[in-house]
């Protein structure tokens, strides 16, 4: 049983300190996660698949069912579907995408390994922000070019057009992962953060001008998707991809264009609060 | 082996730690020098991870001091991190990466970090760098985990349950890994609940049953803690004899003729594992 071993002190073993480099920033940490985060997400082509395709797949669906024009216009009720599924789009590549990830990786001890390490919550979140971008723009990229090709949506023809897709972009992405980092400590797994995304999202799908317009939505329908985040997104995508006269089928007769910007940038402050409330590296107290 | 400034790489005083209404660790005292390998013994249940995920800085305690080279791990920042390597229990995590992405990515949150290549040498992973971690055996993905635990060259190693389900062979293997880390210098506290790894690698081994520390010794001197009589059993025509003496030479004397063999003559001291069985037996 007893081994031979030279007694501990018989062994000159405690090193000298020798010179430690700087621990590289917060940041500089995060950035080089976010190559591996890129490469952990598409390794799962079933995750791929699923993400990229769901809203497109939905999108020509819904499209192909609503085709007749809208009345005094040349635009067709699929348009305006295609257009607001932008938002879904999104939805889909921030909110569902991290609170999922996230979940997982607290489940499999990814997250506390990480604690373990010099890496902060900040770095963390760099590698998955990052992720979320580069993911988000590809869906946009793949919606905006079924929305062109497949119901004619027209790409912002100026500067100031861009640039209001563009925030609209930011802020809707930004907010949604906000709050699926929120959402994910409320799940203990993968599963069980795929339910708690996925539900709530389909059904603000309808409320919120998605997968119907909104003129055909009951009052207190369009009450609660006002609420949140997707309704005000998908208005803002309209804006820029449907011709102007269009403005007439919004339930406020305009494009609320500051009214999207605040309540985008109030969930992002909301989220952001809830974040850094609610984090935590594992399930273990 | 106190380090320079005469303190301890683990000092643990009245650690307590409950789940609910359930005790886990009860009023704990540990102190483990550098240089040391020092292993926490004890059957599953004992408390054995809720001491050490407290002193990796993964758990809160509800009590007690606590000191990892010379921090609070529950308030220490990131470059007590940088110092201190961790093998959880179990991780599942980053199954889509290679192994050698792993590392790279690990060793990017340190200042000073081993080669991935090199960590991965030495941990005997070299010839599977390139493969994807999900297709890892369990004593490989074990093996990961360590390199994982040492790209940032810690002064302390802490290993929670570092074998559990590995086959013989491969649990020799990573005796001699461990040891050879530990003559580099870095400081081990490993939890384990075989106490032929305890005995194997540790310079101290703890004793830990129903969250509190029942001996704390040298692997050999752990048997002092229980009887050290000699148990002397041989066979003749009256049957078996066994006989407890602290003179097992003087009875055999005693009993044995000239030209005359005891048959089946056995002399046995108290092993380990009966001292270990004594202890765990007391509480």
């Amino acid at each position: 049983m007893a081994v031979d071993r030279a007694p501990a002190d018989a062994l000159p073993r405690h090193r000298a300190p020798a010179a430690e480099a700087p621990l590289p920033s917060a940041l500089r940490i995060g950035m080089s996660r976010v190559v591996p985060e890129l490469k952990m997400f598409y390794r799962r082509p079933e995750q791929v698949a699923l993400t990229f395709s769901m809203p497109a797949v939905i999108c020509v669906l819904l499209g192909s069912i609503f085709t007749a024009k809208l009345p005094n216009s040349d635009t067709s009720t699929g348009a305006v579907i295609a257009a607001s599924m932008l938002a879904y789009g999104i939805l889909s590549t921030s909110f569902i995408n991290l609170g999922i990830s996230i979940a997982a990786d607290r489940d499999t001890g990814g997250l506390r390994r990480l604690r373990g390490t010099p890496t902060t919550a900040t770095s963390y979140f760099v590698g998955k922000i990052v992720l979320v971008a580069v993911v988000s723009l590809a869906e946009a990229v793949i919606l905006l070019t079924v929305g062109v090709v497949i119901f004619h949506l027209h790409l912002p023809s100026d500067l100031g057009e861009w640039f209001t897709l563009a925030w609209v972009f930011v802020l809707g992405t930004t907010s949604c992962a906000l709050l699926g980092i929120f959402i994910s400590n409320y799940a203990s797994n993968a599963v069980s953060a795929a339910v708690i995304t996925n539900g709530p999202s389909v059904a603000l799908q309808f409320v919120s001008g998605t997968y119907v317009p909104l003129v055909v939505l009951p009052a207190w329908m369009l009450t609660i998707g006002s609420i949140f985040p997707i309704k005000w997104m998908a208005q803002g995508f309209r804006s820029v991809l449907l011709p102007p006269e269009m403005v007439i089928f919004e339930p406020a007769g305009s494009w609320e264009h500051w009214r999207i910007f605040l309540v985008l940038a109030a969930w992002t402050v909301g989220g952001l609060i809830g974040c850094l409330a609610v984090f935590r590296w594992s399930d273990r107290t | 082996m106190a380090h320079a400034d005469g303190r301890s790489a683990v000092r643990v005083r009245g650690l307590s730690k409950s789940y609910r209404r359930t005790s886990a660790v009860r009023n704990l005292d540990l102190d483990v020098d550098y240089g040391e390998i020092f292993a926490i013994l004890g059957p599953n249940g004992a408390g054995k991870s809720t001491t050490i995920e407290i002193l990796e800085g993964n758990r809160k305690r509800d009590a007690g001091e606590v000191s990892v080279l010379g921090e609070d791990p529950g308030t220490a920042g990131r470059s007590w991190r940088a110092k201190v390597g961790i093998v959880l229990q179990e991780a599942s995590d980053a199954g889509m990466l290679t192994v050698v992405e792993t590392v790279r990515m690990f060793t990017n949150c340190y200042g000073t970090s081993r080669v991935p290549s090199e960590v991965l040498e030495l941990v005997g992973l070299g010839g599977v760098a390139g493969k994807r971690v999900r297709t890892l055996s369990g004593g490989q993905r074990r093996r990961l985990d360590v390199a994982l635990g040492i790209v940032g060259m810690p002064d302390l190693l802490f290993l929670d349950e570092p074998t559990t389900g590995f086959d013989p062979e491969a649990r020799r293997q990573f005796w001699e890994l461990i040891r050879l880390l530990a003559a580099d210098g870095t400081t081990i506290v490993l939890t384990t609940h075989y106490l032929e790894e305890a005995a194997a690698l540790a310079d101290r081994v703890a004793v830990i049953v129903g969250g509190q520390v029942v001996a704390v010794d040298s692997p050999t001197r752990l048997t002092e803690h229980v009887d050290a009589a000699a148990t002397v059993r041989w066979v003749d025509a009256d049957g078996v004899h066994v006989e407890r003496t602290d003179r097992p030479t003087e009875l055999v004397r005693e009993r044995s003729h000239p030209g005359g063999e005891l048959a089946e003559l056995t002399i046995t001291r108290p092993t380990l594992e009966d001292a270990y069985l004594r202890l765990i037996g007391q509480v």
